[in-house]
């Protein structure tokens, strides 16, 4: 028997057919699900709602009672319907039982439309040059509910334009349709109270408090709800058509929350980064921090080729950094590795909590092969911020725990690959997407290692010291999967190809494999999810598609 | 040296402006309690809370704001067992264009007031209740600080007053100058220090989610007035004064082209529209022919001077009547202004002769209304300052021909789809207008309206015409 409270179900009928909802269903949300979709502005499932924008207007009615209050049905059986004679807002009210709703009556027809006009009348018209056009809501309901010209001959209201709310939101206060959702957003999800409304009717005009700016982490997030162009996000501004963009649906990886993000991108550049709605994870948030964090990628040092250490000291480096070092192929690059880590008299591994499953397992893999001494992650620790900063900055520690990488206490073993290294027990190096450096190991250390063999994107203060540069991919070059803090196992999908020669790690890693003649049956990284399920029953059952786009919650211990 | 005072019109019932002019009246408490202030208080205090609310129903009161809504049926809204606070507002934003009753209430006879508003807070079970008064009338704030402080002193106020163990305090809270605060829920946010936008109804009804989300009961200033009396005379027999549904008396406030404007306290409907011009306000002004009226206050629809109104009602058998009348003949009661397309409002008449614009006035309201349209509802927000452009242009000359319809189908627009009736209140004169005066919109509005797109580009020639 089940303990749950029963959810009650009500009959609504919408647009003449009769619907069944859970009790507490909104109207606007009801008649969405049935394919009924109410245009609106001012309305945001996540935000509260002052119906303000009237362009969600419907007939409503309630069932016509006896004087018994009880319902008098139709020839049909149902409940006859006492229409109320004005439009009602679908945003704030919930359904009710015997409740009529129309979405596309005459009267709800002219009601947009006269709510697009007054819209439109103020409005600079300048999609030409918005950043919004192509998102913009008041272009998609123009299409739709809009007049096909203008009856307004009289000179718009001007308002302030080119305002710079913060360091990373700029404001065009003419293209503002007032629906407030920025202002409830900043107060009700951001607790910060920073927006507000100066000046009356027409002239209302969207602006910071008095000495303040709105330089808190998640302002853009204003920028995403903004029906229209009216708050933009300064990085982005001006630099792209949306249309042009291509959309790829992955994740944030710059902490443990794993946020649910969309990449746009054109012709192998990210343009933006914007947050996809996943309830169980972000909602419809993503920090600033974390959404402006893509510059990297497109760094002039990117590792494009692998490389090795050439005995001379007077071989030209080729790339910033890398003095003493050759640019060769993969196979000679490869070759080397192998070679060095066959020959390895005491190998440490040192991992990274931003690779995917995939990587990690190659990697335990690798390591088991070889027999390493050690096999470790960098753990990464800031502050949290109570939203969706996570303290853990690396995105899968989880996935790292799960695959054994590291244990019950990320970092716990790097102290004693450290002295190992120290006293010569380790003689090889193994570095991961890291810095030796940054793992409590000394330059002098290092630099009297046996190999060090880095698999990296970008150069960092280690690589110098390296014997072979494999060069691997940015989180939006790659695809695999990885498991947020809570638990949730969630796909990374290829946005933009890797530069020059770089490759995704996991070929790299399994390619290592192979050479050690433990490739057998890993061809594609579905054949790798598929080996790596078999061997760890956290992810039994699962494939990379069952993961789907919002991911799965793991019900591992 | 003061003014002689003004006396009454005989045909006038003074009631709740009994003490308004009297020679020998000051604002001070000793001359209300030497007149018999405070009797009905201590009445009410003998009183169960609910027979006050039965006897304020029985009375037949409306509100006197402006909507006319049963006094005592909003009172009993409050459920006697209530566990969150309950408040009483006494709303004094008047602000409605031609309406001028309350600020004399506020000036002359502040303890009239007081006392009302304490046996409505006990009747509805209020301990706390605010005053809002409106930016504009700081000197009427000024009286009513110094009049609770005296009730206060006398002991009609605060803790246990006049030992019947009732606690109430009562705060004025002064406006900053928006008629949007006088919008209920306006002025319940703006009393919560926030800017004064109108909730959502369904489902901020006052008293069911009021001030600080709890039950809150908003009346005018003469509303509350009307509660002494009530408690006085007892509710059938208040019920007496008027006519039925339309019980007591009504403060008039007439301006614009009459001979003697100002303000009549009349039994409701005891006299036609003819009768308030000629008789009792002195008639127009010399040669000038009546043109138009607008009944209660700014907001209220246009009657034009030369229509025929047809007044439907039931006669003794109870079959239904039909009676064409004049303007003149119009009954000034809730019910008979309701019957010819316009309300009686908050009082205010304004009365037109022929010399008048009716385009100027139109946008003299449009300016009103697109200056105090709080912003807050895209229909409003928009359609008030368009509608203002419109008039603004035709009056400057540069009207057009479409511009009648335009203004009339921007007003469509705004009319029953805002937030607050504020959308009515801005829309209701330009339909009216618009309406009955569109000869005038029309030989003011000439002018081509700029070329549109040509003809050929339009949809409906695009979508008639066979494709090349």
């Amino acid at each position: 028997m089940s303990t749950e409270t029963e959810i009650q179900m009500l009959n609504v009928q919408i647009d003449g057919k009769w619907h069944r909802f859970p009790k507490g269903t909104r109207v606007i949300e009801a008649c969405k699900q049935v394919g009924h979709f109410i245009p609106h502005y001012c309305y945001h499932p996540k935000l509260s709602s002052p119906g303000n924008c009237r362009m969600c207007l419907v007939e409503m009615g309630m069932p016509r009672m006896t004087p018994e209050r009880k319902p008098i049905l139709g020839a049909d059986g149902k409940p006859e319907i006492s229409w109320i004679p004005r439009p009602q807002i679908s945003c704030a009210q919930d359904i009710a039982e015997g409740m009529g709703i129309r979405t596309d009556s005459p009267m709800v027809k002219e009601c947009r439309n006269g709510v697009m006009e007054f819209l439109l009348i103020n409005h600079p018209l300048d999609c030409p040059i918005c950043d919004q056009a192509g998102e913009c809501r008041l272009q998609e309901f123009s299409v739709e509910y809009g007049n096909g010209r203008s009856r307004f001959l009289d000179e718009k209201v001007k308002k302030p334009k080119r305002v710079e709310l913060g360091p990373r939101v700029t404001l065009d206060d003419e293209r503002c349709i007032l629906c407030t959702r920025c202002i409830r957003f900043m107060r009700e999800v951001a607790k910060d109270d920073v927006l507000g409304i100066v000046d009356r009717g027409s002239h209302s005009t969207l602006t910071c408090h008095p000495d303040r700016i709105l330089d808190n982490n998640y302002s853009l997030n204003t920028v995403d709800i903004c029906p229209v162009g009216a708050l933009t996000n300064t990085d982005f501004r001006f630099k792209m058509r949306v249309w042009f963009l291509k959309e790829t649906k992955t994740i944030d990886v710059n902490c443990g929350t794993g946020s649910n993000i969309v990449i746009g991108s054109r012709e192998g550049k990210i343009y933006r980064i914007t947050p996809r709605q996943n309830d169980d994870v972000n909602e419809c948030w993503l920090p600033d921090s974390h959404r402006l964090n893509f510059k990297y990628i497109d760094r002039e040092d990117r590792l494009r080729e692998p490389y090795i250490r050439t005995a001379s000291a007077e071989s030209p480096a080729s790339t910033a950094g890398l003095s003493g070092h050759q640019a060769t192929t993969w196979d000679q690059a490869l070759a080397h590795a192998v070679r060095d880590l066959q020959a390895a008299e005491g190998l440490a591994i040192i991992a990274s909590g931003r690779m995917t499953n995939e990587e990690l397992y190659l990697t335990r893999r690798l390591a088991a092969k070889l027999g390493a001494a050690e096999l470790e992650i960098l753990p990464r620790q800031g502050e949290p911020d109570g939203l969706l900063i996570a303290a853990d900055r690396n995105p899968n520690t989880t996935g790292a725990q799960i695959l054994k990488v590291t244990g019950e206490t990320p970092g716990a073993r790097l102290p004693i690959i450290a002295s190992g290294i120290e006293s010569g027990k380790i003689n090889t190096l193994l570095l991961l997407g890291e810095s030796a450096l940054a793992c409590g190991i000394s330059e002098a250390a290092l630099a009297g290692l046996r190999s060090v063999i880095v698999m990296d994107m970008l150069p960092n203060a280690s690589t110098p010291f390296s014997h072979v540069v494999l060069p691997s991919s940015a989180f939006a070059e790659k695809r695999g999967s990885m498991v947020n803090l809570k638990s949730r196992i969630q796909r990374l999908n290829v946005a933009v190809p890797a530069p020059g020669l770089a490759r995704d790690d996991w070929e790299i890693l399994r390619d290592l494999l192979v050479a050690l003649g433990d490739g057998e049956g890993l061809t594609t990284l579905e054949e790798v999810f598929r080996a790596m399920a078999a061997d760890c029953p956290a992810f039994a059952g699962l494939t990379l598609s069952r993961i789907g786009d919002l991911g799965v919650q793991l019900d591992h211990a | 040296m003061s003014a002689p005072a003004k006396q009454p019109h005989p045909r006038e019932r003074r009631l709740i402006f009994k003490n308004i002019d009297r020679p020998d009246w000051t604002q001070d408490i000793d001359c209300y309690l030497a007149d018999g202030g405070y009797e009905e208080l201590k009445k009410a205090l003998t009183m169960q809370p609910g027979d006050i609310t039965n006897e304020v129903k029985a009375s037949g009161l409306r509100g006197r704001g402006g909507a006319g809504f049963p006094c005592g049926v909003k009172w009993g809204f409050i459920r006697p067992d209530e566990k969150r606070p309950v408040y009483l507002i006494c709303n004094a934003d008047e602000s409605e264009p031609g309406t001028f009753k309350d600020r004399y209430i506020i000036h002359q006879d502040p303890h009239q007031l007081i006392e009302g508003m304490i046996i409505a807070c006990y009747a509805v079970g209020a301990h706390l209740s605010y005053l809002y008064i409106r930016g504009e009338f700081p000197e009427g704030a000024r009286i009513l600080e110094k009049a609770l402080a005296e009730a206060r002193a006398k002991g009609f106020l605060g803790k246990n007053i006049l030992g019947s163990g009732y606690d109430l305090e009562i705060h004025v809270h002064r406006g900053a100058g928006a008629y949007i605060c006088g919008e209920e829920t306006g002025l319940i946010e703006s009393l919560e220090g926030k800017r004064a936008y109108p909730r959502i109804k369904p489902p901020y009804f006052p008293a069911a989610i009021g001030l600080y989300q709890s039950p809150t009961i908003v009346n005018n200033v003469e509303t509350l007035c009307n509660v002494k009396h009530i408690v006085r005379m007892g509710g059938a027999e208040f019920a007496r004064i008027g006519r039925p549904n339309n019980t007591g008396t009504r403060i008039l406030c007439v301006s614009g082209d009459v001979q003697k404007p100002g303000y009549y306290e009349l039994e409701v409907g005891a006299v036609t529209m003819g009768e308030l011009i000629h008789d009792i306000c002195g008639g127009l002004k010399p040669g000038r022919k009546l043109k138009a009226v607008i009944p209660g206050g700014s907001s209220a629809k246009v009657l034009r001077a030369d229509e025929t109104y047809t007044m439907r009602g039931k006669d003794a058998d109870g079959n239904p009547t039909e009676k064409k009348i004049g303007i003149e003949e119009i009954v000034m009661d809730f019910d008979s202004l309701a019957a010819v397309g316009s309300m009686a409002g908050s009082g205010g008449v304004i009365v037109m002769d022929d010399t008048r614009d009716m385009v100027w006035v139109l946008n003299n309201i449009n300016n009103f209304y697109a200056h105090e349209s709080c912003g807050q509802c895209t229909p409003c927000r928009e359609g008030s300052l368009w509608m203002k452009k419109i008039t603004d242009r035709i009056v400057d000359g540069g009207g057009t021909v479409e511009d009648a319809d335009t203004l009339r189908s921007v007003a469509d627009n705004i009319a029953g789809k805002t937030i607050c009736a504020f959308g009515e209140a801005c829309s209701w004169p330009t339909q009216s207008f618009v309406e009955k005066f569109r000869d005038e919109f029309q030989a003011r509005a000439q002018r081509p309206v700029p070329p549109p797109t040509p003809p050929e580009y339009l949809r409906e020639i695009l979508t008639t015409t066979a494709r090349p």
